[in-house]
């Protein structure tokens, strides 16, 4: 046995590890969860807004990190659809329009009266890192002059009024990296005040904490706390109860659960032949 | 010449923004060059686009080792382009239907689309997602509890690994009627705090952002000086070796 794995190819862990990821998403594991502090605070942000605030959805990933943030991407618009918000996508990373995309096709699905132009703008994406905050938080249609469908601004209603992103009640930013939720803290959230949500990867989230709450009203840090947020969603409005979409992330915790007990097994497996070893050694 | 002009204009702009940020008369000023920036980052992605094909064919009429990756890269760069700007498969736009090339190049069915959704995406998500089975096999081999430091970081690890699942409410179940027994508030609440979502979520908010915080003020001082090094024109190193 001690042989056996001491000697054990890495392939035999990678099976491992696929039927530890597989088996629960075939299988359709689900855990309960329970909403932390954290989730709550950014729940309720958006929530205590009145009804047809304006938020900015800022969606800064692309599809390497679909798995982890497209949930709670969908959650906020989720949310922002229930409660009535003008939503105004915009995206700092080039493969990021069509997450946005995702996000429009989702509320021509799910809220057929959402009007494009009246009640959600798809201001694409714009190059240049963190240059295009700066140049938006005073002057919108200088670094932004049309839609994605090449309408101007000016054209549109729910941006003809629009001089600046100061004008947003909210800043919700779905990042995976740079430019991110850093940079939507440093240069807009920060020096203008404006409230600001994020969602994170798992490795991003730590570098974020020291922002919250004073910059940063709330996190939601990977998987887990999207999870969560779904599970807060449904719990305050039971009409997504039945929607097999709307709990994306809830599904992706029961091979997160088994992935990480068997990481736990194999960290103890490897210590104890690290043990027998130096004792045997001895 | 060749370097004391970008010098001259990367200090300009520097000292602009900065200016820009404290007086309020100057914010138009500020904004002029954010406006410049980014026109010039959007033109740098075509400069991007000429770099990657010389590089590549660089690599390709050498027959440097690896020269067929360089091909695939070429070749896929080069298609995207042209199936990009060339919006093959686009139907035109509704608003303008007398204009054939006035439907978007992304568009639900499109061969850039297409290119999208079946190539480029599960690539990404795939190499992503490669992650899980060599941290798997790190977990494995290399994760030993050496000395003190590397058993705090197995526990650690433990704790965050189980609190971040269900796992850990289930086996911390027995906690919370545990703490009902104590009339306490301060000790019941210490016992609640042993549940390991709990203390996941103490590892974060404390050991976690304490460190953190000292590493983003370090950070910040470092940015601080390395900019106005660079500013001054004492940092160089941006402007490249200069040989080419």
């Amino acid at each position: 046995m001690f042989e056996f794995f001491r000697d054990l190819d890495r392939r035999w862990v990678f099976l491992a590890m696929l039927l530890a990821v597989a088996v629960p998403i075939l299988a359709g594991a689900r855990f309960p969860e329970e909403p932390s502090q954290m989730v709550r605070s950014v729940f309720h942000a958006i929530d205590n807004l009145p009804e047809g605030s304006r938020v900015l959805m800022a969606l800064d990933y692309d599809p390497a990190s679909e798995g982890e943030l497209h949930p709670m991407a969908a959650a906020f618009t989720r949310q922002c659809a229930l409660k009535n918000h003008k939503m105004y996508f915009m995206t700092l990373w080039p493969p990021g329009p069509v997450m946005i995309q995702k996000q429009i096709n989702m509320l021509q699905r799910e809220f057929p009266d959402y009007e494009y132009g009246i009640d959600y703008v798809n201001m694409g994406f714009r190059p240049g890192y963190e240059g295009p905050i700066k140049l938006i938080v005073t002057d919108l249609k200088r670094a932004i002059s049309a839609d994605v469908h090449g309408t101007s601004l000016d054209q549109i209603p729910l941006t003809r009024d629009l001089k600046n992103i100061q004008q947003m009640d909210m800043i919700i930013n779905v990042s995976a990296g740079y430019p991110g939720a850093k940079e939507w803290v440093l240069y807009a959230a920060t020096p203008y005040g404006i409230p600001t949500v994020a969602g994170t990867t798992g490795v991003q989230s730590p570098l974020l904490m020291p922002y919250i709450p004073n910059q940063l009203t709330g996190m939601l840090g990977a998987i887990k706390a999207a999870a969560e947020y779904e599970q807060m969603l449904i719990d305050e409005y039971p009409q997504l109860k039945d929607n097999r979409q709307a709990q994306e992330a809830l599904r992706r915790m029961g091979p997160q659960l088994v992935a990480h007990v068997f990481l736990i097994v194999l960290i103890l497996i490897g210590n104890t032949i690290f043990f027998i070893e130096r004792r045997r050694s001895r | 010449m060749k370097r004391t002009v970008p010098l001259i204009i990367a200090a300009t702009t520097g000292f602009v923004l900065i200016v820009a940020y404290f007086i309020p008369y100057t914010e138009t000023w500020g904004e002029t060059a954010m406006a410049w920036f980014n026109i010039i980052a959007a033109v740098a992605f075509v400069l991007g686009g000429f770099n990657l094909m010389k590089n590549q064919l660089q690599k390709i009429s050498d027959r440097r080792p690896g020269w067929g990756y360089a091909a695939v890269t070429l070749l896929s760069f080069v298609i995207t382009l042209f199936i990009g700007l060339a919006k093959v498969g686009v139907t035109p736009s509704t608003t303008y239907p007398e204009h054939p090339w006035a439907g978007s190049y992304d568009q639900e069915g499109a061969a850039f689309w297409w290119l999208y959704e079946y190539l480029f995406l599960p690539l990404s998500a795939t190499m992503f997602a490669m992650l899980a089975f060599y941290i798997a096999s790190a977990a494995f081999r290399a994760f030993r509890a050496k000395n003190v430091e590397a058993v705090i970081l197995l526990i650690t690890a433990f704790i965050v690994l189980l609190g971040r699942t269900y796992a850990g409410i289930w086996l911390t179940s027995w906690v919370d009627p545990l703490a009902a027994r104590f009339e306490s508030p301060v000790v019941s609440q210490f016992i609640v705090g042993l549940r390991l979502d709990r203390m996941t979520e103490t590892i974060m908010n404390v050991f976690n952002l304490a460190g953190m915080r000292a590493i983003t003020i370090g950070i910040a001082l470092g940015v601080a000086s390395t900019s106005l090094k660079v500013l001054l024109g004492v940092d160089r190193s941006y402007l490249g070796s200069g040989e080419d």
